[in-house]
C-alpha cells in the first residue's frame, strides 16, 4: 500500500531527516521524500492502520523539523 | 510569497527599523542590552526555538544551533566588553534575509520547473443527457466517449469516434509541429486539442494514460539520488559536528596554549573567532543547489521530449562512452516496405495476393507490409491450414494450393531449391506447391535524423557506437556503412544482443558508461543490463516507459546526443557549486580562523555563495541552445 502525501518543509537537509524519521516509524515499509515537488510517499507494511502510523510518522518528522507540516 | 515569508519580511524590517533607531540614540548599562535584546528576540526568536528543541530531541548540530550559539556568544560578548550588541543582532539578520531570499527562489524556481512539468488534465467532458458536464478524469471508466474542444487537453488515452483535429504534442515530445487526427486514430492523452472538437472513446482509465505515467515518472525523477547528491549529504553529516569541534578548539587551545607564556590569554579574542568561525560554516548553498540543478536539468530535458527518470541516470548519461543501438525503429523507421517483387512463373500480382492471403493471420511487421502492398480487401475463406514457423515464416492452403511464404530457413526445411538473391533488405521466399514461384524483398527506411545523430554523438566525444540487429548481415552493414557506425554484429536473437553488450561492458573502460538505445519491444533485458537504457517512447509505448531509464518521446535519434550535452551541462553545473562553495566556505574558515575576517565578512559570505550557487543551478534548466 503507498499513498503519497502533500508536505511543505523549507530546506533540502530537514527533509532528509524527515525522510530518515519517517522510515524508522513502526508501520512504514518505506519513504521517500521529493523535496522539489514537495511530495512525501509511503509504503505501508501489510495491514497497517494507516491513520495511526501516519499520526506516528507527523510526531516523528515535527521532532526532526518543527517547521514541517504533512497534509494528512 | 507565502504567508510564512511575508511574516518573516515583516520581522526583518522591523528588526531592521528598529536597529537604526537604537543606533541614534546612545544607550548604556543594562538598558542598553535589554533594548538591544528586542530586535534580537524579534529576528531570532524561531531560531532559538528550534535549537533548543533540537537539542531537546537529540537533534543537534543544526544550522539553528550553529546560529543560536554564534549570536548568543557574541551577545555575551558584547555584555563583558564594550557593550556592542549591533554585531549579534546584524548577523541574526543577515541570515534570515539569506533564509528568506532562499526560500523564496527556491520555491520560486520549484514552482517555474513544476508549471513546465504541468501537463496534468484536470477534468473530462462527458456527455449526460445531451449536455456536456466537466468531471474529474479520474472517473471516467473505459469506454466513456469524452468530448475535447479546441484548445482543452486531451485527458485520456483513446480512439477518436468523431471529429478531425491537429494536435499539439510539444508538451509530451519537445515536437513543435502539431500532428493530425481523424477518425479512428489512437490519441494520447497530454496532448492539446488545437482546431478541431473530437470525441474519443477512452481505451485507458486516467491513472493508466499516457499522462499519468509521464507525470508519476518525473514527479518521482528526483528521488533516485545522484552520487553528488548522496556525497553532499554524506557530507553535511560529517561536517557540521566537524566545525562545530573544531570552533570549541579553537576557542580553547590557543589560549590555553598561551597561558603559560603570557599574562593575557586573549579568550574574548579566540572566543569571538571561534564564534565567527560557526557562522561563516553553513553548508546551506551546497545542500540546496545540487538538487536544485538536478532538478532544473531534468525539468529542461523533459521540456524537450527527453524524460530521465531520476538524477543518477542524469549523473550516468553525462559520462557516457559508448552508444549502443538497436536497428529496427531506433535508427530505422521500423515501417517496412516492399520495394521489390520478383515472379518467376506468374505476375507479380499474383505472387503478391498468394503471400498476402498466407500471411493475413501475422502480426509481423513484415507481413503487415505485405498486406498493406496487396491494399485490397483480404479473402480469408480463402486460406486454410495456417501454420507459422517462428523465426522462418508460413504455410498456409491458398485456394487449396499449398504455399509457403518465408526466409531461406523455411525454403530449406520444405527443401525447396531457390535462387540466392543479393537485394539488401529483408526477402520472403515464395513457393507454390512445392516450387520456387518467386521472392519479394522488403526493407526498412533509415531515420531521417539517423546519420545527424551519430555524427552529433561522435562531436559530443562518444567514443564507440554500436547497432546491434537481428536483420541479416547484409542489411546491417549497409545500414552501418550509411550512417558511418563503429561496430556492428547482425542476426542476432534477443538473448546474443544480452552477451554482446555484456562483452562491450567488459571491453569498456571503466570510467566510461555504456548506454543502450532501443524500442523497448524486446529489448528490454538489454535495456535494463546496459549503464543506461535509452527507450525509443514511440509515443507512450508502455512497454518502452517502463524498462529504460531515459524515453525519448518523440523517437528521434538526435535528441540521445542533445539528452548528453543536457547531462553534462547539469553536471559541470553542479561540479562549480561543489568546488565555488565549498572553496569559499575553507577560505572564509581559514580567514576567520586566523583572525582576517570577522562576523560580518562570514555572514556575507555564506549568504552570497548561496545566492550565487542557486542562481547557477537555475541555469541547468535552459536547455534549447544546447
Amino acid at each position: 500500500m503507498k499513498k503519497v502525501y502533500k508536505i511543505e518543509v523549507d530546506c533540502a537537509n530537514c527533509s532528509s531527516k524527515m525522510e530518515a524519521a519517517t522510515k524508522k516509524t513502526a508501520g512504514v515499509k518505506d519513504a521517500v521524500i521529493n523535496f522539489m515537488t514537495q511530495k512525501l510517499t509511503v509504503e505501508f507494511e501489510d495491514g497497517a492502520d494507516i491513520t495511526a502510523v501516519m499520526k506516528d510518522v507527523l510526531k516523528a518528522c515535527k521532532k526532526v523539523e518543527s517547521d514541517c507540516e504533512i497534509y494528512l | 510569497m507565502t504567508k510564512k515569508q511575508r511574516k518573516m519580511l515583516c520581522r526583518i524590517i522591523a528588526a531592521l527599523l528598529m536597529m537604526i533607531v537604537l543606533s541614534v540614540f546612545i544607550t548604556e548599562g543594562l538598558v542598553r542590552f535589554i533594548l538591544y535584546l528586542i530586535p534580537y528576540a524579534v529576528i531570532g526568536y524561531d531560531i532559538l526555538i528550534k535549537a533548543a528543541k533540537g537539542i531537546l530531541n537529540k537533534q543537534v548540530f543544526d544550522e539553528n544551533f550553529l546560529m543560536a550559539i554564534a549570536t548568543l556568544g557574541a551577545l555575551l560578548l558584547g555584555a563583558l566588553q564594550n557593550g556592542d550588541y549591533t554585531e549579534a543582532v546584524a548577523v541574526m539578520l543577515f541570515y534570515q534575509i539569506g533564509e528568506l531570499f532562499q526560500s523564496y527562489a527556491v520555491g520560486k524556481s520549484r514552482r517555474n520547473i513544476g508549471a513546465l512539468m504541468d501537463i496534468r488534465p484536470d477534468y473530462a467532458n462527458v456527455e449526460v443527457d445531451g449536455k456536456l458536464i466537466k468531471v474529474d478524469p479520474d472517473e471516467v471508466e473505459i469506454g466513456t466517449i469524452i468530448t475535447v474542444r479546441p484548445g482543452e487537453k486531451v485527458a485520456i488515452d483513446g480512439v477518436v469516434v468523431d471529429g478531425a483535429s491537429s494536435l499539439n504534442t510539444s508538451a509530451l515530445t519537445g515536437e513543435s509541429l502539431p500532428r493530425d487526427v481523424k477518425c479512428g486514430d489512437d490519441i494520447i492523452s497530454g496532448c492539446i486539442n488545437l482546431t478541431g472538437v473530437l470525441k474519443i472513446r477512452t481505451t485507458k482509465e486516467f491513472g493508466e494514460s499516457t499522462v499519468s505515467k509521464i507525470l508519476d515518472l518525473v514527479e518521482n525523477a528526483s528521488s533516485r539520488k545522484s552520487k553528488s547528491e548522496a556525497f553532499i549529504s554524506k557530507f553535511a553529516k560529517i561536517y557540521t559536528p566537524a566545525v562545530c569541534y573544531s570552533a570549541l578548539a579553537l576557542a580553547l587551545i590557543p589560549p590555553l596554549v598561551s597561558l603559560p607564556f603570557s599574562a593575557d590569554a586573549n579568550w574574548s579574542v579566540w572566543l569571538y573567532r571561534a564564534l565567527s568561525f560557526l557562522v561563516a560554516s553553513c553548508p546551506c548553498a551546497l545542500v540546496i543547489s545540487i538538487p536544485l540543478t538536478f532538478f532544473a536539468g531534468i525539468g529542461g530535458a523533459s521540456k524537450e521530449g527527453i524524460l530521465i527518470k531520476g538524477s543518477n541516470y542524469l549523473e550516468a548519461l553525462s559520462q557516457t562512452g559508448y552508444v549502443v543501438f538497436d536497428k529496427t525503429g531506433t535508427l530505422t523507421q521500423g515501417v517496412f516496405e516492399v520495394a521489390e517483387i520478383s515472379a518467376a512463373n506468374m505476375s507479380e500480382e499474383s505472387l503478391l495476393e498468394f503471400a498476402a492471403l498466407a500471411e493475413s493471420a501475422s502480426s509481423h511487421p513484415i507481413s503487415k507490409s505485405i498486406i498493406s502492398t496487396y491494399g485490397k480487401e483480404l479473402e480469408r475463406s480463402r486460406v486454410t491450414d495456417i501454420k507459422e514457423f517462428s523465426g522462418e515464416g508460413v504455410t498456409a492452403k491458398v485456394d487449396s494450393r499449398a504455399v509457403c511464404a518465408g526466409n531461406k530457413k523455411l525454403m530449406e526445411r520444405f527443401k525447396i531449391d531457390c535462387a540466392e538473391i543479393d537485394t539488401i533488405g529483408t526477402i520472403v521466399y515464395l513457393a507454390i506447391d512445392g516450387k520456387y514461384a518467386g521472392h519479394i524483398a522488403i526493407s526498412d527506411k533509415v531515420k531521417p535524423n539517423s546519420e545527424k545523430a551519430i555524427s552529433a554523438l561522435k562531436k559530443a566525444g562518444i567514443k564507440k557506437t554500436v547497432m546491434l540487429t537481428g536483420d541479416s548481415k547484409a542489411v546491417a552493414e549497409s545500414v552501418a556503412a550509411e550512417l558511418k557506425l563503429d561496430e556492428v554484429f547482425g542476426e542476432l536473437l534477443p538473448a546474443d544482443k544480452v552477451s554482446r553488450v555484456e562483452e562491450l561492458l567488459c571491453e569498456k573502460p571503466k570510467k566510461l558508461k555504456l548506454a543502450f538505445v532501443g524500442d523497448g519491444i524486446n529489448d528490454a533485458p538489454v535495456l535494463s543490463r546496459a549503464d543506461i537504457g535509452i527507450a525509443m517512447g514511440a509515443m507512450g509505448s508502455d512497454a518502452a516507459i517502463e524498462a529504460a531509464d531515459i524515453v525519448l518521446m518523440d523517437d528521434d535519434p538526435l535528441k540521445i546526443a542533445k539528452a548528453v550535452k543536457i547531462s553534462r551541462n547539469c553536471l559541470s553545473i553542479v561540479y562549480q557549486n561543489i568546488v565555488f562553495a565549498i572553496g569559499v566556505k575553507v577560505l572564509s574558515l581559514i580567514l576567520v580562523a586566523l583572525g582576517f575576517a570577522n562576523m560580518w565578512l562570514a555572514i556575507f559570505a555564506d549568504v552570497g555563495v548561496m545566492i550565487i550557487a542557486v542562481l547557477n543551478a537555475i541555469r541547468a534548466l535552459f536547455v534549447k541552445k544546447l
